[in-house]
């Protein structure tokens, strides 16, 4: 509980100011006053521990809503009301505002702004740097190379410059993640110590996507009719994504402890896991992008900064050109395919600080505040 | 009636007028009876559902806890309670089906697709008795409307009854303009072998409190929908039906003063009057503010307040009390000085001051507990404060405006324990079924009791519905 008053701050319902967190703290009044919808998730029991909402509050609380959609079609002050209630919009696009706040290093803060063309440039960028690099460093003829004999990757690309370039990349991008997740963490306020217990029920929120089922009716997205599709969409998603994590680690320790070289066989885990995650991220990102379409305009960040959109065809992409090289490596499309696909893989690394990617770890964050916070609350 | 052109005209077997939680319960009985059904609800569909969107939990009877309801609320002791709160002034035959028949209603609702949750933050005294909707009563409504549009009910939205057709007791057809509120309303006629009047009561219709509250009316905000202005009710009337419930009275409770005119329901409310003192516009108390727990007494400060000058009331608290209720969706008015918070509140501050010295200087006890009845009261002061009288001297100082809201009202249609009509001559309606507010007043004459009317509008809606549907199978 707070204990200072600063009741001046707390805006009239019916300004509308264009800041996205003066504009949740608006909402959230009326919300805060409500209550109707405590039960349909995380954010409205979080909020009434607040009875004076400040800026970083709702940043919180934007990155603890998982835009489930069902408070907007329960709420008796959703517009047309003149309270003009939109909580899953304003939501949404405070989380995008966040990410922007709080980004290592702070002057990229604008690539979250038309986030979408950012993340298609760069990718192109990328694939063209892949597919000139391998002309310029090895020979034009390595582009329609064949193989799926050992070592066959590494003769378009040597596994040195893959691992080193992959890793660094991939470095960095954690690395500037972390920060901006850290100072994210700050700003939302210090309550001590973090338990294991707030951190393994943050887990169990996170990997069932408790928050995503609208208080156990379902998601709303284009009517109040509720379904699990978005939920189910999005367990292909990143259950996908870590079946890939998966399968590069093993090719890591294929290579450096057994010593076995790429490509592998059909049979090997690194192949398994990859061709299995491989295709729950090109589901899971389909069936994303179709609710995402279907959504009415009334749950979407607005403006659009096209971030979620980028992202899921970065994944998509990834997931597709990774299949086809598998399925082509043996044909004269080798050598292009592995161009593209490192390409974008490579883009997916680098722009992983800078788009939608940082979600999960922001919510992820904010579900471990909530625990912990539950956790106090209840003591 | 004017001459409809045949091609607006539509048939049912059952005709309901409005879409809330009555009617829709109503609707969904029938529809799964088998015959046909449609609703003219006047609202856009935006706004459907009556002031079902502004309720949250309904009260059932029950005879042990189920994990959501924390414990058994047995049907002898709901009938205690209504009789407490009517002070008598109840049907009994109708009281006792409605909440025996009120036991059945959690499992009925759920089939519906309603779903439940546990009463939380601020409303855990009702945990016990009342089934609170998970996500609030427009979450139950979007779920009944679902299902009764899965079975085949036809809905007409922004549509109005304009006229009856009711020979002897008995409906033969109505007219309805849709698209009322437009340049290009449309008129057509539906016929239908039995017609749920479920339309609610008529506390948005200004002009009709006026004829009991008088030019004060004009000043009441009115909680909930602006489209129960009881065109349904008057008409009903005109043709013969039987009234029930007291012309001249609604329900109506202190709420705050900068609420909009029509729905703003439960955001509206403050707790803070038990903590402070309330003056009217000439800087003077009126009530003891600490006679009892707010929520035992919010429903008589709405009266009191219509009867102060302007219909308008000024709630005075001090930075001890300022976190002691739930929060408002309005700030207060805040002051460094009682001169300054009353300039700010436009009354004379000479009044104010005054009026708080006295207070202060009656203030006696020490053992401050807002969860209790406790000790702190005023001496020789009238009106005494008779708890949680605490000098308000610390400041900043605060103020809130409160207005009369008014709830519901409870004239309505008598009806019997099928949900028929009766007729001023004492017959009974052929086909003329009511359920919800408009008829609420037969088991709620007076007062109120938190979730009864949702109660008394699902099951004389079951009721009503299945009526309907054995009258027009027959």
């Amino acid at each position: 509980m707070k204990t200072s008053i600063p009741i001046k701050e707390i805006s009239v319902p019916k300004a509308a100011p264009s800041n996205a967190q003066s504009e949740a703290v608006r909402q959230m009044g009326v919300c805060n006053a409500c209550r109707y919808c405590e039960g349909l998730c995380a954010v409205f029991p979080a909020m009434e521990l607040r009875r004076q909402l400040t800026g970083p509050d709702v940043d919180y609380l934007a990155n603890l809503c998982h835009s489930c959609g069902a408070c907007h079609f329960d709420c008796q002050y959703a517009q047309p009301h003149e309270f003009a209630i939109e909580i899953p919009a304003v939501m949404a696009n405070l989380r995008e505002e966040t990410y922007a706040r709080h980004v290592w290093p702070g002057a990229l803060a604008p690539v979250f702004e038309r986030n979408g063309i950012w993340i298609a440039s760069i990718t192109a960028i990328s694939v063209a740097l892949f597919l000139v690099g391998f002309i310029v460093f090895t020979d034009a003829s390595v582009l329609f190379a064949s193989g799926s004999e050992e070592g066959a990757f590494y003769r378009v690309m040597p596994h040195n410059a893959m691992a080193g370039l992959f890793g660094a990349v991939f470095l960095y991008s954690i690395v500037a993640i972390c920060l901006g997740v850290r100072s994210f963490w700050h700003s939302t306020g210090s309550q001590g110590s973090v338990s294991w217990r707030s951190l393994w029920q943050a887990s169990k929120n996170a990997a069932t996507l408790r928050y995503l089922d609208g208080g156990g009716m379902g998601c709303m997205h284009e009517s109040e009719e509720p379904s699990n599709r978005k939920r189910i969409a999005h367990h292909f998603t990143f259950y996908g994504f870590l079946l890939c994590l998966a399968s590069t680690t093993s090719g890591t320790l294929m290579h450096y402890v057994f010593g076995v070289q790429a490509p592998y066989p059909w049979w090997s885990p690194t192949v398994v896991l990859g061709t299995i995650g491989g295709i729950g991220l090109i589901i899971g990102p389909v069936g994303l992008l179709r609710v995402k379409r279907e959504q009415i305009d009334a749950l979407k960040a607005k403006p659009s900064r096209g971030m979620d959109v980028a992202f899921l065809y970065m994944l998509i992409a990834t997931s597709v050109t990774g299949l086809l090289l598998l399925v082509l490596r043996a044909t004269p499309a080798m050598g292009l395919l592995l161009a593209v696909h490192l390409g974008v893989v490579f883009a997916l690394f680098i722009s992983m600080p800078y788009g939608k990617f940082v979600h999960g770890l922001y919510r992820y964050a904010a579900l471990m505040r909530h625990a912990h916070e539950q956790a106090q609350h209840k003591a | 009636m004017t001459d409809a052109e045949p091609e607006n005209l539509s048939r049912f077997h059952v005709l309901v007028a409005g879409g809330g939680n009555a009617g829709l319960c109503a609707a969904i009985t029938a529809a799964r009876s088998g015959v046909s059904v449609c609703v003219v609800e006047a609202a856009p569909r935006a706004w459907r559902g009556g002031n079902t969107r502004h309720t949250r939990n309904m009260r059932v009877a029950h005879e042990e806890g189920n994990g959501i309801l924390t414990g058994p609320y047995p049907v002898d002791e709901y009938m205690d309670d209504l009789m407490r709160v009517t002070d008598g002034q109840t049907n009994l035959e109708l009281a006792e089906l409605t909440i025996n028949a009120s036991q059945e209603l959690w499992d009925f609702l759920a089939e519906q697709g309603v779903h439940y949750q546990p009463s939380l933050g601020g409303t855990l005294s009702l945990g016990r008795t009342n089934a609170f909707f998970l996500g609030g009563g427009r979450s139950m409504l979007n779920a009944l409307y679902r299902t009764a549009e899965s079975l085949g009910v036809t809905f007409f939205y922004d549509t109005k009854v304009v006229s009856l057709d009711i020979e002897n007791g008995f409906f033969e057809s109505c007219e309805v303009v849709s698209q009322w509120q437009s340049d290009q309303p449309e008129t057509r006629k539906l016929e239908a072998r039995a017609f749920i009047a479920a339309a609610g009561g008529f506390e948005a219709n200004i002009e009709w409190l006026k004829e009991a509250w008088g030019p004060a009316a004009e000043n009441f905000l009115i909680r909930g929908t602006p489209y129960n202005r009881g065109a349904v009710l008057k008409q009903l009337l005109n043709a013969g039906v039987a009234s029930v419930g007291d012309a001249k009275q609604c329900h109506a409770v202190a709420i705050d003063g900068r609420a909009p005119k029509f729905d703003g329901g439960i955001v509206t409310r403050l707790d803070c009057v038990p903590f402070g003192v309330v003056l009217n516009a000439n800087g003077q108390r009126f009530y003891d503010e600490g006679e009892d727990f707010w929520p035992k007494r919010y429903a008589i400060w709405g009266r009191l307040i219509a009867a102060q000058p302007d219909q308008v009331g000024h709630v005075i608290i001090d930075s001890k009390s300022i976190e002691l209720f739930m929060p408002s969706v309005f700030p207060p008015l805040q002051a460094d000085s009682l001169e300054q918070l009353a300039v700010e509140m436009g009354i004379d501050s000479t009044a104010v001051s005054q009026t708080v010295n006295q207070f202060n200087q009656a203030c006696r006890g020490s053992n401050f507990d807002h969860t209790v009845h406790d000790d702190c009261h005023t001496e020789a002061l009238e009106p005494p404060k008779s708890h949680w009288a605490r000098p308000i001297d610390t400041p900043p100082y605060y103020a809130y405006t409160l207005r009369p809201g008014i709830t519901f009202t409870y004239l309505g249609v008598k009806v019997d324990k099928d949900a028929r009509m009766i007729m001023h001559n004492g017959s009974t309606s052929g086909n003329l079924f009511a359920a919800g507010e408009i008829m609420a007043g037969n088991v709620l004459g007076q007062g109120y009791l938190a979730g009864i009317g949702m109660t008394i509008g699902s099951v004389f809606g079951r009721i009503a519905g299945s009526t309907a549907a054995a009258i027009v199978r027959n």
